[in-house]
């Protein structure tokens, strides 16, 4: 049984950094119909950007845990969120939006190209920026004392600090969410540009805003997923948004794409399905290995069962 | 008021609106009538800034409203409640309203016009947090003007408001209409039901595939051979 809740919390804590990142996905999605394949690569910039903060703070490594988790760790968040949202915000003037009126098929190729671009950029670039490391391969993500390998334990379950963090911040996250859907007038221009963007506009939306408060709302949660993902794997690198957008492309997917509380659920359930999988599945099959397969098994399944996601995804109503 | 001169409008390549010009003064009831197809919409939608006019132009109050963009000619003081009403269906009267009233920031006179919608439509005030699509048409057209009017426009353009509702209904909406102009607005009208809208209309244009055939007054109109036998089914 402690096995059980030892997965499960294991599992919550990735399916919360899955969510962070799925919610990036379903926005963008649900405003413009766009799937943005680079939203991995935003994800990817703000844990470096959170990075570079700390080597421009001047790469801090004593300080009391307080400073640490009051000081350090926001400012890192912040750093992240503002690499984060410029370079979505970036892209969308640049690329997405000359090709608003074009055929599907050209954003879509246009953000596989930025996600390319992206990658390689950091890759070859990040070391040239005075103070930075080398990025061509993975960095060591600072150490943000108090929270960085630290601990509790229930009897024989152990949960890291960061994956309350994770959680933590899922948690936060949602909460806003829901108060700046439906309780700010941001918001609710957003739910009415999502539902007909024709209408909106008669109504004095200027739509072009939405859209960008879309790509930064999605940026700024994907830079709070950077941060999560550095502390729990203690390093990042210009890859890791490859397969982090992936799984949080199921997760948005499995929820029910362009619904917001769908990409938390998704992620969620994403991230619980993967870590119980390698645990009690026998034999090879439960193998780490094999995790990435019964993610992707249980998106086809639910593709071919519930093709709208388990919450449903957001049917654009038109009269 | 507003006026409209050799707008041709177009999509792609093919020009829906083929050169018209027509006139709105202050404080009238301008209908534009024509069949299916005939660009009536298309009209109301360069009017809006939801499409870009091929060569022509168009003046409000004065000021020409080429480059604007369309949230930007609400603020001038133009609405339109589009053909099918469009109203966000799973959003409460009250959010549809309030999304009418998106571009204002006196929030008091927003609370004003909430209040005097209700009681021109009590219907909409008695059930004001049920989503929109579970109305009858006719209740979701009194909304679909009612959020047009929370913007306080000077200029109204209703995109055929008697669609798809009985003559009662239709009867309702154009006495409601009439109400409007009594309080100073000043109204475009799309109609496919000709009898209906010239009844109410100070003037009005005929459309025919993208071209405007001839015009009167809505009285002259109603009496006019052409109209009734293209429009008013007389023989
Ligand atoms: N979105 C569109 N794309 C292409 N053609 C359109 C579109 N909307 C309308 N049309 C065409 O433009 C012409 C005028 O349409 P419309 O303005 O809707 O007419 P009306 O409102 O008078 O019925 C029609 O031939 C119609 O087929
Ligand atoms: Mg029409």
């Amino acid at each position: 049984m402690d096995l059980f809740w030892q997965q499960l919390i294991n599992g919550l804590s990735l399916g919360a950094l899955y969510a962070l990142i799925a919610v990036g996905y379903t926005v963008v999605y649900g405003i413009v119909q766009l799937i943005n394949f680079a939203h991995g690569e935003i994800f990817m910039v703000g844990a470096f950007g959170a990075f570079a903060t700390w080597v421009v703070m001047g790469s801090p490594k004593e300080m009391s845990w307080q400073m640490a988790v009051f000081g350090l760790l926001p400012a890192m968040i912040v750093g992240g969120m503002i690499v984060s949202v410029s370079m979505a915000l970036l892209t969308e003037r640049l690329a997405y939006r000359p090709l608003r009126d074009a055929p599907r098929l050209a954003p879509l190729i246009t953000a596989i190209g930025i996600s390319v671009f992206l990658q390689e950029f950091v890759r070859l670039f990040f070391g040239d920026i005075p103070g930075m490391p080398d990025a061509k391969r993975a960095i060591p993500f600072p150490t943000v004392i108090g929270i960085t390998g630290q601990s509790l334990h229930f009897g024989n379950v152990t949960v890291q600090i960061s994956a309350i963090f994770t959680i933590g911040a899922l948690a936060a996250c949602t909460i806003f969410l829901w108060f700046y859907v439906n309780r700010t007038k941001t918001g609710r221009a957003m739910v009415a540009t999502s539902q007909d963007p024709d209408t909106a506009r008669l109504m004095g939306i200027n739509v072009d805003r939405v859209i960008m408060s879309a790509f930064a709302v999605g940026a700024a949660l994907a830079a709070i997923a950077g941060v999560a993902h550095g502390l729990r794997y203690g390093n990042i690198d210009f890859r890791m948004g490859f397969l982090a957008g992936l799984k949080a492309f199921t997760a948005a997917v499995l929820g029910g794409i362009g619904n917001i509380n769908g990409a938390v659920v998704g992620g969620l359930v994403l991230g619980v399905v993967e870590s119980m999988a390698t645990t009690f599945i026998p034999g090879q099959f439960g193998s780490p290995a094999w995790k990435d397969v019964w993610a992707f098994v249980l998106l086809i399944l639910v593709l071919v069962f519930r093709p709208q996601g388990l919450l449903g995804a957001k049917v654009v109503d038109r009269a | 008021m507003l006026e409209v001169k050799d707008m041709v409008v177009a999509y792609g390549r093919v020009n829906a609106v083929k050169g018209i010009s027509f006139s709105v003064e202050k404080g009238q009831i301008v209908t534009l009538l024509g069949t299916n197809g005939a660009g009536k919409s298309t009209t109301l939608r360069a009017i809006s800034g939801l499409l870009k006019l091929v060569s022509g132009s168009i003046t409000f109050e004065g000021e020409p409203l080429d480059g604007v963009p369309a949230h930007k000619i609400v603020e001038r003081g133009i609405a339109q409640s589009p053909e099918g009403r469009r109203l966000f269906r799973k959003m409460s009267v009250e959010d549809n309203l309030k999304l009418g009233a998106f571009s204002r920031k006196d929030t008091a006179g927003v609370k004003t016009d909430l209040a005097n919608i209700y009681e021109l439509f009590p219907v909409l005030g008695e059930r004001r947090h049920e989503a929109a699509g579970l109305f009858s048409g006719g209740e979701q057209q009194m909304l679909a003007i009612g959020r047009a009017m929370m913007s306080r426009p000077k200029l109204l353009m209703l995109d055929e408001p008697s669609m798809g509702l009985s003559p009662i209904m239709t009867q309702t909406i154009m006495r409601t209409i009439l109400k409007l102009q009594s309080e100073g607005v000043t109204i475009l009208l799309v109609e496919q039901n000709a009898s209906a809208a010239l009844s109410l209309a100070d003037r009005g244009y005929v459309l025919e595939v993208g071209q405007i055939m001839f015009s009167d007054t809505g009285k002259a109109l109603l009496g006019d051979d052409r109209v009734r036998k293209a429009y008013l089914g007389a023989d």
